[in-house]
């Protein structure tokens, strides 16, 4: 089985400074890996590597994304092959309404698999059904993208993007931090309808709870640029229980 | 969606699309400015004695006046004399029909899409050309002759409607109100003029395609636009201009006239060459537009969509004498490269329950400079008169500069004056988003600049406004990444 994303030995950092040691990754289809780790550890910066962010250089290891060399890949290019990464900060475009927005890049997306722009009553049609699945009011397609959203509005939306996009891996970095109770729900529930045997989803977060409702298949422990530590969904409870110093004292013995 | 598309293919490599000049045997006069060059222009025109005399009067007292400091612009000064203020294309005796046209001219018209075709007929526009100074052709005349409309050159008007154009001409924009303005009435060459007849609606766009084509010649058009008791007219300038070395002048005048119940709206495509990337040749456009709302509950509206140009100079105005008339300004104005434009309105409000709406939309990009220049005047006689302006502005990278000089003059406390104003940019973070999710930069760019501009461009007449989006994309090419 030829796995959606491998990782090796990737380093990278900006400017002088380097944030990812050597990262080693392999998700294969069908599965939920989580990344957890304290704050300033590296997840945000690993998550926009792969997303191909300009910022962050690329110093050494290599990235395969369904066979192809990410890497070499422009951020566009890497979008249309599938690669979807819910941001931890959406940011607002004025004057751009959601629907206009995702029109233009499901037609970008298509276009790439070399398919007609949708009619605009199928792409309509599209939007309704996906809304549904994190419970979004139709009026903010009409709305400028993430203007005046509230913190988990602009969550959902990025789920309702991944949901219209249908990207074979997804990251989402930490799209469950700001959300109360039910849209932590909405949007696990949007992230789980989502899953199949042939995509991919890497979840980056700092609490366990939103783990209960997006079970992982692997947890790795991310800390000062390194993947310190990997074990399967009870790894995370342990860290809900005993925080994450213990990982931090043994990695530095390891070190 | 198939617009957008193809938006997006226009943009992929293509320079100023525009730029080539066309070869036709040219009548000139030699460069320089004098009461001779004035009373040339106005004999080879065969004008009546009191017009030679009226551009007489321009002349000497715009001796007396000198050019204008105040905009936000800089570029090396202009030598009046040493320009050409007369070129027409040698004309064979009485264009019948389309077959008589220069085949070169024709070519042109084709190569800037210029709808004197059949087709374009047929979709309704009537098309009036001006290349350089003297108007070539003049379609769809019969359909409005039919109504009383006249829509012709006003060379043309000044033989066959004389009374009228002496009526008007310069009430709205007097000779002596500007530099520019004087120089203009001296030496204008031609331009439009429309007479829509009491209670009528023209019922197509009344479109003007002016072109500079040669070389070191400025270009002087006069417009003059009268809308009769209870008429209605929509009128579309647009522009091109070929790639030249040199910078050239240009100087209109434009004057619109709506009397009670009149609506006039007037839009402005405006593409003119920029100058190149480093800042050389290019169009001056010093114009000096301006209407006045006569009559009660008249309408004037200017829509202006300014790409163009290396420098603009430009307040469409609007004086609203009549009680509950109605003046518009809705204007997006791109700047690139190393382009500077000083645009904005004035809105003069002397009647009662006068109202004015001002929505300007300036685009930065480059190290280019765009400044919004408004003034709201309300007059102690104006009861009631309100006001909203917007003004917002988008930079496009860190290296260009926006800047907005509101100006409010209220003498009746009865006013209602709203002034709301934004600044965002289009920076790394929005693009990189765009990018995540499939779109490229050049598209996100265009993206987001028609949805910014959106309010003003719905404002067009739609075959325009699909135009119009072209040049914004087009004229913000390879201005970002
Ligand atoms: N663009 C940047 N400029 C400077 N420092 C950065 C930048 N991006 C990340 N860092 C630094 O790299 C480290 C990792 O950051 P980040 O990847 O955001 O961590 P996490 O998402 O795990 O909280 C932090 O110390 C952060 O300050
Ligand atoms: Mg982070």
């Amino acid at each position: 089985m030829t796995p959606i994303l491998s990782i090796q030995q990737l380093t990278a950092g900006i400017e002088d400074r380097e944030i990812l040691k050597g990262i080693d990754l392999v998700v294969n289809p069908g599965e939920v890996h989580a990344i957890m780790g304290p704050n300033g550890s590296g997840k945000s910066t690993l998550a926009s590597v792969l997303a191909g962010r300009e910022d962050y250089a690329v110093s050494g290891g290599s990235v395969t994304f369904m066979g192809k060399d990410l890497l070499d890949m422009s951020p566009e290019e890497r979008a249309r092959e599938g690669m979807f990464l819910a941001f931890q900060y959406p940011i607002e475009i004025p004057g751009v309404s959601t629907a206009n927005f995702l029109k233009t890049a499901v037609s970008e997306l298509r276009k790439h698999r070399g398919l007609d722009p949708l009619e605009p009553a199928q792409f309509l049609a599209l939007m309704r059904e996906k809304m549904k699945l994190v419970e979004m009011d139709s009026s903010f397609l009409n709305r400028s993208l993430n203007q005046g959203f509230s913190g988990g509005e602009k969550k959902r939306n990025e789920i309702f993007q991944m949901a219209m996009l249908e990207p074979t891996l997804s990251v989402l970095d930490e799209t469950d931090s700001g959300l109360d109770i039910d849209a932590l729900r909405i949007v696990a529930g949007g992230v789980n309808a989502l899953r199949s045997s042939n995509n991919a989803t890497v979840v980056i977060t700092h609490y366990q709870r939103l783990l209960d409702y997006i079970v992982p298949d692997v947890v790795h422990v991310l800390w000062n640029g390194r993947i310190v530590r990997s074990g399967d969904a009870s790894l995370a409870l342990e860290l809900e229980k005993r925080g994450y110093d213990w990982i931090k004292n043994e990695a530095s013995v390891e070190a | 969606m198939n617009s957008e598309q193809s938006i997006l293919d226009d943009v992929v490599g293509s320079e100023y699309k525009y730029g080539f000049t066309t070869d036709i045997e040219q009548e000139l006069l030699p460069k320089g400015l004098s009461e001779d060059v004035v009373r040339f222009i106005s004999a080879k025109k065969e004008e009546p004695e009191w017009m030679l005399e009226w551009r007489l009067k321009a002349f000497r007292h715009w001796q007396s006046m000198k050019e204008p400091t105040w905009p936000n612009v800089s570029y090396p000064k202009i030598d009046f004399q040493d320009i050409i203020y007369w070129a027409a294309p040698k004309k064979k005796e009485g264009l019948a029909s389309l077959d008589e046209v220069d085949p070169e001219l024709l070519a042109t018209f084709a190569k800037l899409g210029i709808p004197l075709e059949e087709q374009k007929m047929l979709a309704g526009v009537a098309v009036d050309v001006v290349l350089d100074s003297v108007s070539v052709k003049t379609t769809f005349q019969d359909k409005l002759k039919e109504l009383g409309i006249i829509f012709c050159p006003i060379s043309e008007a000044l033989r066959d409607h004389p009374e009228l154009v002496r009526q008007y001409i310069g009430t709205v924009v007097p000779p002596s109100d500007n530099f520019y303005s004087a120089l203009n009435s001296a030496v204008f060459s031609d331009g439009s003029f429309v007479y829509i007849p009491k209670g009528v609606r023209c019922p197509i766009e009344l479109s003007t395609y002016f072109r500079i084509n040669a070389r070191n010649t400025g270009q002087f058009e006069r417009t003059l636009i009268i809308a009769d008791e209870g008429s209605y007219v929509s009128y579309l300038e647009g522009c091109t201009a070929p790639q030249r070395d040199e910078n050239q002048l240009h100087a209109a005048v434009v004057e619109l006239v709506a009397h009670t119940r009149a609506e006039i709206k007037y839009s402005t495509v405006q593409n003119w060459f920029p100058g190149d990337k480093q800042g050389n040749g290019g169009i001056y456009n010093f114009v000096t537009k301006r209407g006045i709302c006569e009559g009660a509950h008249s309408k004037i509206s200017w829509t202006q969509v300014e790409t163009g140009s290396a420098i603009t100079w430009k307040y469409p105005s609007v004086v609203l004498k009549g009680d509950y008339s109605i003046g518009e300004f809705y204007s997006v104005a791109v700047t690139n490269n190393m382009q500077q434009a000083d645009t904005g309105t004035k809105m003069l409000h002397v009647g009662k329950h006068t109202r004015s709406r001002i929505v300007s939309k300036g685009i930065s990009a480059g190290t280019s400079q765009n400044s919004y220049r408004g003034l709201v005047k309300v007059l102690k006689v104006s009861e009631g008169a309100r006001n909203f302006s917007q003004c917002d502005s988008l930079l496009i990278g860190d290296a260009c500069g926006a800047h907005t000089f509101p100006y409010l003059e209220i003498a009746n406390a009865s006013a209602t004056v709203e002034h709301e104003a934004t600044t965002s940019k289009i920076g790394e973070d929005i693009l990189f988003y765009c990018n995540q999710r499939g779109i490229d930069t050049e598209a996100a760019v265009a993206l987001i600049v028609n949805g910014y501009a959106r309010e003003v461009l719905n404002q067009l007449p739609m075959e325009f406004a699909v135009e119009a989006q072209k040049l914004l994309a087009i004229s913000l090419e390879g201005s970002v990444g």
